[in-house]
């Protein structure tokens, strides 16, 4: 039991794995919105996109935060803009826009070489790099986050579960959604490091997923899937340390874990909970 | 209709890209009025209503509003995610955003106590802490119907609030819109119900991209009004004082040698 806790005793993992337990349930906490808003997709889009940005501020060598942070910022506006236009669909614009981003972050890479973050660290993940400063921006996103949604609870849910009458109630939805895009770009932007671009989406979606299964409450679903999302990151960072696999894989398969065994657990009532949809209504 | 509008839509046009929806639209809504705007599928009803939500910039023509006025908006129940995890003290706790003006998630007592009178009010006191998705649909309705209420509105508009429901529940929430307008209420609503709902009401707009007539169920649940609105012919009986609509391809369908 004690050789489970052994990895405590260096520094570089109590910082990996504090910013991989505060990531997880930072995570878990915002795709709670993004799953009950179907915007799974974009999740996985914008964490391409930010890569794009990633790589010019390496070339260029501005800071990565600012770089990749103002656009991914820019991509997630673009993309909202884009599908309130309703000329092509939320999905082709997320296609278009995230993809055209990453394909320009390769070919960057490609023409200038890697610098300072590595493309391998950006794809998968590198917890092992975390420093204060790391520690502070997801801490710092996770406290302004949490802020946001504490605030802004009651508005985010009706502006979530029906937009029209929230706008016809007085409240900003245009506004609602683009801060949370904004926000979403940043929280990607603050998690790329330790789960990597391929694998964030997977940390927004599965935790909200399995709390959707095990309640109908909105309030509970937002603390649930906190709560399982830093469990995930707190447990695949031993896990990484343990099997030697990468630390964003393993909060990934954490994750699944956690998925099956609610799955096995709830049945045909947890996707039920999932899987329904407009229109469909109880007789 | 002599009341001083709470709404007024002046010749409003209205598109969805470069396709026009609805063209030179007129439609007063007085204080304590009651009216329900029939059509067609694609007819522009919803869009009228859009425009007058304001949720819709009209290419022409002008919407006016009285100062302040405080409208709840009951959208059709098909627009509703029915899965969304919410339950019905929360689906109408909504049309609060703030608490006593503080951003805080929790609900205060009094708020509480208020949620619970409007559903008293609508009789579905005893669901607050049921999930949306496992109620009748009848109930459902009126879960929307109270987070409309909840906001004091003067007028309650509804899209289509009938559409998916059955007699008795079609029947009982006539009754309830009927006590709502008769409190005081003005309502717009929308609907292809045209004898169990739209001949009830007071006033009509027959609508087909435009105005094609408004009035008096009798005045204007007329064969020729009807043919122009639809598109196809109807015979209109009159029972006890209200207008019948009787669809003539149902009556050739159903009588053997009918038209």
């Amino acid at each position: 039991m004690q050789a489970i806790w052994e990895p405590l005793e260096f520094e570089f993992f109590r910082h990996g794995l504090l910013v991989a337990t505060v990531a997880g349930g930072l995570c878990g906490l915002l795709g709670t919105y993004v799953v009950l808003r179907r915007m799974s997709y974009l999740g996985h889009g914008l964490s391409h996109a930010v890569f794009g940005g990633a790589a010019a501020a390496a070339v260029i060598g501005v800071d990565f935060f600012l770089g990749a942070g103002l656009w991914g910022v820019a991509a997630a506006l673009a993309i909202g803009r884009v599908s309130r236009r309703r000329i092509i669909g939320s999905d082709a614009a997320i296609g278009v826009i995230t993809t055209a981003s990453f394909a320009f972050g390769l070919a960057l890479f490609g023409l200038y070489g890697r610098a300072r973050r590595s493309t391998d660290a950006l794809l998968f993940g590198s917890v092992l790099g975390v420093d204060e400063v790391d520690i502070a921006v997801v801490g710092g996103v996770t406290v302004a986050t949490a802020a946001m949604v504490f605030a802004g609870y009651r508005s985010l849910l009706f502006a979530t579960f029906d937009p029209e009458v929230a706008d016809v109630s007085g409240l900003r939805v245009g506004r609602l959604d683009a801060l949370l895009m904004v926000v979403l770009a940043v929280v990607i932007l603050a998690t790329i490091q330790v789960l990597g671009v391929v694998l964030v989406a997977a940390a927004l979606v599965i935790p909200a997923t399995v709390a959707r299964m095990l309640t109908n409450s909105f309030a509970r679903m937002l603390w649930l899937s906190t709560a399982v999302g830093a469990a995930c990151g707190f447990a695949g960072m031993v896990a990484s340390y343990h099997l030697d696999i990468p630390s964003g894989a393993a909060i990934v398969l954490a994750g699944a874990v956690v998925f099956a065994a609610v799955f096995a657990a709830t049945g045909s009532r947890g996707l039920h909970r999932v899987g329904g949809s407009r229109g469909d209504v109880a007789a | 209709m002599s009341a001083a509008p709470l709404a007024r839509l002046d010749r409003v046009s209205c598109a969805y890209g470069r396709t026009p929806v609805v063209s030179d639209v007129s439609l007063t809504v007085p204080a304590g009025g009651y009216v329900g705007v029939v059509g067609p599928s694609g007819s522009g009803k919803t869009t009228v209503l859009r425009a007058l939500l304001a949720t819709l910039r009209p290419l022409s023509g002008t919407v006016e509003r009285a100062p302040g006025l405080r409208i709840g908006y009951v959208p059709q129940r098909e627009s509703v995610d029915w899965n969304f995890p919410v339950t019905v003290n929360e689906a109408v706790l909504m049309a609060r955003p703030r608490s006593h003006g503080r951003w805080v998630p929790w609900s205060s007592r009094s708020e509480r106590a208020e949620v619970q009178a409007v559903l008293d009010r609508l009789g579905i006191g005893a669901l607050g802490g049921r999930h949306i998705r496992d109620l009748s649909g009848g109930q459902q309705q009126r879960v929307f119907i109270a987070r409309a209420l909840l906001g004091r509105p003067q007028l309650l508009v509804m899209d289509e609030p009938t559409s998916g429901v059955d007699v008795r529940t079609r029947h009982d929430l006539l009754h309830l819109l009927g006590d709502l307008h008769a409190g005081g209420l003005a309502i717009v609503l929308t609907t292809h119900d045209l004898n169990g709902l739209a001949a009830h009401l007071p006033w009509l707009v027959c609508l087909r991209g435009r105005v094609v007539a408004e009035g008096a169920p009798l005045d204007v649940l007329t064969p020729a009004v009807l043919e122009e609105t639809y598109g196809a012919p109807m015979d209109v009986l009159v029972h006890g004082g209200m207008p019948v609509v009787v669809d003539q391809a149902h009556v050739a369908a159903a009588v053997p040698g009918g038209r």
